[in-house]
């Protein structure tokens, strides 16, 4: 009854005349950077944070709500309409949701992602409504041992289990790490990396190393392999489904949320594996089977409903714990901080109001995407076509605003290029983005965990295993990080039979061959899908040359837009 | 020698372990600078945790380097507007970067409304567009809209460097 009459609370926070504006203007806002090819929700929210410092906490967080569920919305109208998914969560809706659209099923294909994401939202906050209080009542009793062990969990998980290479992902999880360390140690004042700069002297700022990451290196990035033919945009008009098409997507909608959160609410959960884990399911389940691969609604509706299910899920650890794992929920992290509120298990006793009108304000986000974007299709659809350069130019324009108006000096913005060349190698040599952000937010406080460790246990080292919670998560870290081998030992054994396992790894590095294999197979079994995001880490087969088969194919290589 | 230059070529991912290892280096020597006064409220120390990641980048860069000379490379980022067929093309990336340092130098001095001018018109040109009259006036407002909106919308004051009271 606690639960409900503090989410009463935050609907009244929420619904009040100004924080609903707010809550459009960060859902509409959310689905036009999502539509958008560029830029994402999380590269949005850093480059609002300075802009944000005149609101009210509470008024910002509620319009990063909107962006980050109005991204994923965003999201998955690109890939239906353009069959090139900017996130590699909406990879799996671009298979079957662009087969659709071709064959002019185009409205039905974004009304079933558009209520599927609905119901999947709707369901999976509510979820995170009676999840997240029973997390932070088991959080609040674990002292700095076990959160030092969840960190590490987050940050090695994250490295490890996305993206296609692991050893690259290390790489950029010591370059987050190594930026996170610039500055004043807070606990003895000494320098560290400032090479003697005052203006180094208070460490990079957020919002500058995001956006330089995101956005900078993106448009150099891109500036550098411009397709220079105007894509393909498939017309439409209002979505809308039939009766047969409310009879199949139903269930896949469920089915997905069901994938979905759990995933999410993981510490390296993601959305890759719950939205290929769906695809996967509705095929096999599928009373069409034969549609597969020429346009399926059951593909677009459970993979759709599972991607948003795994963004309400990655609030849980975000909420009860302070633990981010992508890219939007980091930000939204380092936002909390910049205002002056401390993340972690006593968020809900301290800032109560202010989470719950959050929690509310998704709900209400949910419901007004739906309302504005069934009508509004042919608008975003309209907004694909922007004329690149202008889009690029604009990209360059507002990062170098945003990261400028945080301190207003020019200095800033020469970190920015820098590291704008940095994001820009990263996308060139296959560096995940994702493990630099979570290094560069979690870097500091995990130092910080682990110092409080060792000061309780007085310089004993076993005091990092002190707590029993601490030790099991020792235990899951060790097998994340020793699976690679003990598969491959594995297929040593059984040659045959765990072959496929890489062919359904969602973000393999050979992604665009596996995944046509995995849906031509089809009944590669989930526990494929599963190992073969481990497995297929380090192997990078010999068969990455086929790499412009991404025309094609849809092919994100596990990095999310951001 | 024939056999490591032809090792070498197209290996220039192994750019990416030499950076690996300067930031390793980097950041390990700079720990070492660092003094550790004893203390009983803090045995870790500022140094424990530099050392690690120097270790961390020193021990992927040497992985990396190795993978790489066995013939491992990292996947390019695909994406919507993204053609990985033609080879970087530096003629866009190069003033693209420019126009960005224009506004580096440009903006304390002369003011954002005009280095955002020169940005945005610089960086449209570089991406190919070449309405030079239409995309100057479309800078010039997104400048003087963004330097009102943040001034009247925000109270952020940016620079209004030669402009200075006319603005």
């Amino acid at each position: 009854m606690d639960i409900l009459s503090s989410l009463m609370g935050g609907f009244a926070t929420a619904l009040t005349p100004m924080n609903l504006l707010y809550a459009l203007i960060g859902v509409i806002l959310g689905t036009a950077v999502g539509v958008l090819p560029g830029i994402g929700p999380a590269m949005t929210v850093a480059l609002l944070l300075p802009v944000t410092y005149v609101l009210e906490p509470t008024s910002a967080f509620i319009m990063f709500a909107g962006i980050y569920y109005g991204g994923m919305y965003g999201g998955s109208t690109t890939s239906i309409l353009l069959n090139t998914p900017g996130e590699s969560s909406s990879v799996v809706t671009a298979i079957e949701g662009n087969k659709m659209a071709k064959a002019g099923r185009a409205a039905q294909a974004l009304a079933t992602a558009a209520i599927g994401s609905f119901v999947a939202g709707t369901i999976g906050t509510t979820l995170l409504v009676v999840v997240t209080p029973i997390v932070v009542e088991f959080a609040v009793s674990l002292g700095s041992p076990s959160y030092f062990a969840i960190m590490m969990l987050a940050l090695l998980a994250v490295t490890a289990v996305l993206g296609a290479s692991r050893l690259r992902g290390f790489a950029s999880l010591g370059l987050g790490l190594a930026i996170g360390l610039v500055g004043i140690d807070s606990v003895t004042g000494q320098r560290r990396l400032t090479f003697g700069q005052p203006l180094l002297a208070d460490g990079l700022d957020i919002v500058v190393v995001a956006v330089a990451i995101f956005a900078v290196g993106e448009a150099l990035w891109v500036a550098a392999h411009l397709r220079r033919t105007p894509l393909q945009i498939i017309p439409v008009g209002r979505p809308w489904m039939g009766k047969q098409d409310w009879k199949r997507s139903w269930k896949p909608w469920l089915r997905g949320t069901a994938f979905g959160f759990p995933f999410g609410a993981l510490p390296a959960g993601g959305a890759e594996i719950p939205t290929f884990l769906s695809y996967v399911t509705e095929k096999r389940l599928s009373k069409h089977p034969e549609e597969f691969g020429k346009g399926a609604i059951e593909g677009v509706a459970g993979p759709e409903a599972a991607n948003n299910a795994a963004a309400a899920g990655t609030l849980t650890p975000m909420l009860a714990l302070g633990l981010p794992t992508n890219a939007t929920a980091a930000v939204m992290l380092a936002a909390f901080t910049q205002f002056g509120i401390q993340p972690g298990p006593f968020l809900f006793a301290n800032e109560g109001p202010l989470v719950w009108a959050l929690i509310a304000s998704l709900f209400i986000g949910n419901t007004l995407l739906l309302l504005v974007n069934l009508p509004l299709a042919p608008v975003w659809a309209k907004l694909l076509r922007l004329p690149r350069p202008y889009l690029y130019a604009g990209i360059l324009f507002f990062a170098t605003l945003g990261a400028y108006s945080v301190n207003l000096q020019a200095f800033d913005l020469m970190i920015l290029l820098v590291l704008g060349g940095l994001g820009f190698l990263m996308r060139r040599y296959g560096l995940p983005v994702l493990p630099l952000i979570l290094g560069l937010i979690l870097g500091p406080r995990v130092e910080g965990q682990l110092r409080k460790t060792l000061q309780l246990s007085a310089g004993d080292v076993s005091g990092l295993w002190s707590e029993p919670i601490a030790v099991i998560v020792y235990v899951i870290i060790a097998l994340i990080l020793v699976w690679p081998l003990l598969a491959k030992v594995l297929r040593r054994v059984r040659p045959r039979t765990a072959a496929p396992a890489y062919a359904g790894a969602p973000a393999a590095s050979d992604s665009v061959a596996a995944r046509d294999s995995a849906s031509a197979r089809g009944t590669s079994t989930t526990a494929g899908g599963l190992s073969g995001a481990g497995t297929a880490a380090d192997q990078e087969p010999p068969g990455t040359g086929s790499r412009h088969a991404a025309d094609t194919t849809p092919a994100n290589h596990g990095q999310e837009k951001s | 020698m024939t056999s490591l230059s032809s090792r070498l070529k197209g290996r220039s991912e192994l750019g990416i372990a030499a950076l690996l290892g300067a930031a390793g280096a980097l950041v390990l020597i700079d720990a070492a600078r660092l003094v550790t006064p004893y203390s009983q409220s803090d045995p870790v120390g500022p140094k424990t945790v530099p050392i690690i990641v120097g270790a961390l980048l020193l021990v992927s860069a040497v992985l990396l380097a190795v993978n790489v000379l066995r013939g491992g490379h990292g996947e390019a980022e695909a994406g919507e507007d993204i053609d990985l067929n033609h080879p970087s093309d530096w003629k866009t990336v190069i003033p693209l970067a420019g126009a960005f340092i224009a506004n580096i130098l440009l903006i304390d001095w002369a003011g954002w409304v005009i280095s955002g001018t020169v940005l945005f018109w610089g960086s449209v040109w570089a991406l190919g567009s070449r309405h030079y009259v239409r995309d100057g006036l479309i800078s010039l407002a997104l400048s003087l809209l963004t330097f009102y909106g943040f001034y009247l919308g925000l109270g952020i004051g940016l620079p209004a460097g030669l402009l200075e009271g006319i603005l």
